[in-house]
């Protein structure tokens, strides 16, 4: 049997009429890297906070190695959190940041002081024990989070946007710095970001949220390759979203052409959304073509090109290594594996 | 920004005027003697206020204003912890509850008290009224902080409301997640990131009460000499200048001491409270 940590079981969390988490079921297993991803106010720092004891749920159950703790206060709970905007406490030093939760469990001096100076070197900022707080880095205030929280060697860490006030250089350097921290620990992180990329280079899961619901919950690769809606195939990566029909098991149509596909099991005429990868469209011939159509742009991305292309009425966005000139006529042809049919969402 | 500053130049005129003049016009009379013989340089005024009779005073002055800034310290965090906590529906209309008394006249405010505590006044009344024996507080020490506490609180409370509102929330969150009880945040984290605010809030309490007359004079009837007194008589009714003089540059130079003393414990965290 897997190895459970936390688990949500029907949470809801209302703020006066509105709604933030509808009904969220998630179980995070030991030491696995658990990302909550979707845009700005769908709930994902709110679910972080819940398991935090920060706010509590207004129904549901919130479960820890299988206990209740919905009402047990964040000082008794075994797990930590790295704030957004990191909150260090300014006016004590690097040290007395990181010995905080030490001196509280009142383990002696040494202790501390060998635990502090061991987080130091974790987080690669050794002899920064008298620096203070102000002084830092955005990156380095960020590392002292990190280490403040580690060092009281929580079972599960959660990490509210730890990332997102670095530059993109020093983000990403971050980013496998905090996946080499979570091997080497082995602790459990629970990580909320809205930056689909960070979730696919660090996670072991994702959960995909939105307005309070989650939409997927699946490995990387899984997440990528076979996104269960549209919106979650927007979400993570860029995607061409075309209405089609399925004719039946493996054949769909849209743009006006019969695709094969790989797709089962919907009804026969049944409107689907159709997504497709810009770097899964081919670029031919404009006769060798399944659909053609006509370059109506070009940028230039370093490593390949982006073009959009005007096809039946539809824009498409199509990425390539060879620039075709803008206003030729292009030929695009799609694999069977890369065609992504999925029920449509009715609501929105 | 160089450019601009001749804007300054109507407050500097402003302040050498009527500060930095005034202020060597008391230096001058503190240090000279004036007779039918001319005028001489003199040392006399200051000698007179190192007597046992005068430095009483000062301790009495000193004594009242800390007891006073204590009294408002402890009534005043909590009321601007109060204030500053995130669910508070109806925090403006509170904040000007704290301001309104110091729309009324000063003079007009200490007056009412006088008439609340006399005898025979509202309050003996009511505690006469509750089979208490009466207070008979008016005319004692306990009418005069009595009234530098009302009139001085809010400049407690509002210094620390403003470092109290400006602290991360997620600081609190953050100590407590780190396994801090409510008291040991408060001890920790709060307090200390107050400190700011608390000590703008004691000078702004201390320095008012250490130096008013108003209010010793009404609520304490005159039989209790403050250093406001004291320094108000030489002028008004003795008409000795110089001893006048030489009490406010001393109690000016005391002053500044502990000013001093304040702003090193203030200048580790800038930023915090009214001034």
């Amino acid at each position: 049997m897997q190895d459970e940590i936390i688990r949500l079981s029907n949470i809801s969390k209302n703020y006066g009429a509105n709604e933030t988490l509808k009904n969220i079921n998630l179980y995070i297993l030991r030491n696995e890297f658990l990302t909550l991803l979707g845009p700005s106010g769908c709930g994902k720092t709110t679910t972080l906070r819940i398991i935090g004891g920060f706010e509590q749920p207004t129904k549901g159950e919130i479960l820890f190695e299988g206990v209740n703790i919905n009402t047990l206060p964040p000082f008794k709970r075994r797990v930590n959190t790295v704030f957004q905007k990191y909150a260090l406490f300014t006016h004590m030093d690097v040290y007395e940041n990181i010995a905080f939760g030490l001196k509280i469990k009142k383990l002696d001096k040494k202790t501390i002081e060998n635990k502090v100076t061991e987080m130091l070197e974790l987080v690669n900022l050794p002899g920064y024990e008298k620096r203070s707080v102000d002084s830092l880095s955005g990156g380095e205030q960020q590392r002292i989070a990190i280490a403040r929280a580690l060092v009281n060697e929580p079972e599960v860490l959660l990490l509210d946007e730890p990332l997102g006030a670095l530059d993109l250089k020093l983000r990403k350097g971050m980013q496998i710095e905090l996946k080499n921290i979570q091997q080497r620990t082995g602790i459990t992180f629970v990580y909320v970001t809205h930056d689909q990329e960070e979730a696919l280079t660090m996670s072991d899961t994702i959960a995909v949220m939105k307005n309070g619901t989650i939409q997927q919950i699946g490995t990387p690769a899984d997440i990528y390759n076979e996104p269960k809606n549209a919106f979650v195939a927007d979400f993570i990566g860029e995607s061409n979203i075309i209405s089609g029909t399925m004719i039946e098991d493996c054949l769909v149509e849209f743009s006006g052409h019969r695709f094969e596909c790989v797709d089962k099991g919907f009804g026969n005429s049944e409107k689907v959304d159709v997504v497709i990868r810009p770097e899964d469209v081919k670029l031919v011939d404009a006769q060798e073509g399944m659909i053609e159509g006509i370059v109506k742009s070009v940028v230039f991305k370093g490593v390949h090109y982006e073009m959009i292309i005007l096809c039946n009425n539809l824009l498409w966005k199509v990425h390539s290594t060879v620039m075709e000139p803008v206003n030729s006529r292009v030929g695009m042809r799609i694999l069977p594996n890369d065609i992504h049919t999925m029920k449509k969402v009715l609501d929105e | 920004m160089k450019k601009r500053n001749w804007i300054a130049y109507p407050h500097i005129v402003w302040m050498a005027i009527f500060v930095l003049v005034p202020v060597f016009i008391v230096l001058y009379y503190s240090i000279v003697s004036i007779s039918d013989n001319g005028i001489q340089l003199t040392l006399k005024h200051f000698a007179r206020v190192f007597e046992p009779l005068y430095l009483n005073v000062f301790i009495r002055s000193i004594e009242l204003a800390l007891i006073s800034t204590a009294i408002c310290l402890l009534l005043g965090y909590p009321a601007a912890m109060i204030l500053a906590s995130k669910n508070l529906s109806k925090r403006n209309m509170l904040i000007v509850l704290v301001i309104i008394p110091m729309w009324m006249n000063f003079l007009a405010r200490t007056y009412a008290w006088m008439t609340l505590l006399e005898r025979n006044g509202l309050i003996d009344t009511i505690v006469k009224a509750i089979g208490l024996p009466p207070l008979n507080i008016m005319y004692t020490d306990y009418a005069v902080v009595l009234g530098m506490v009302y009139n001085f609180l809010p400049f407690m409370i509002l210094p620390i409301y403003s470092v109290l509102s400006k602290t991360n929330k997620s600081v609190i969150e953050a100590a407590e997640d780190l396994g801090a009880t409510p008291m040991v945040t408060f001890k920790r984290i709060v307090f200390p990131l107050s400190l700011p605010g608390v000590m703008s809030g004691i000078t702004m309490v201390f320095l008012p009460a250490v130096t008013t007359f108003v209010i010793s004079e009404l609520l304490g009837g005159g039989q209790y000499t403050l250093i406001g007194n004291l320094i108000q008589q030489q002028f008004t009714l003795t008409m000795d200048w110089g001893f006048g003089s030489a009490l406010s540059i001393f109690l000016m130079i005391l002053i500044l001491i502990s000013m001093g003393i304040m702003s090193k414990y203030e200048k580790e965290n800038e930023g915090g409270g009214l001034w």
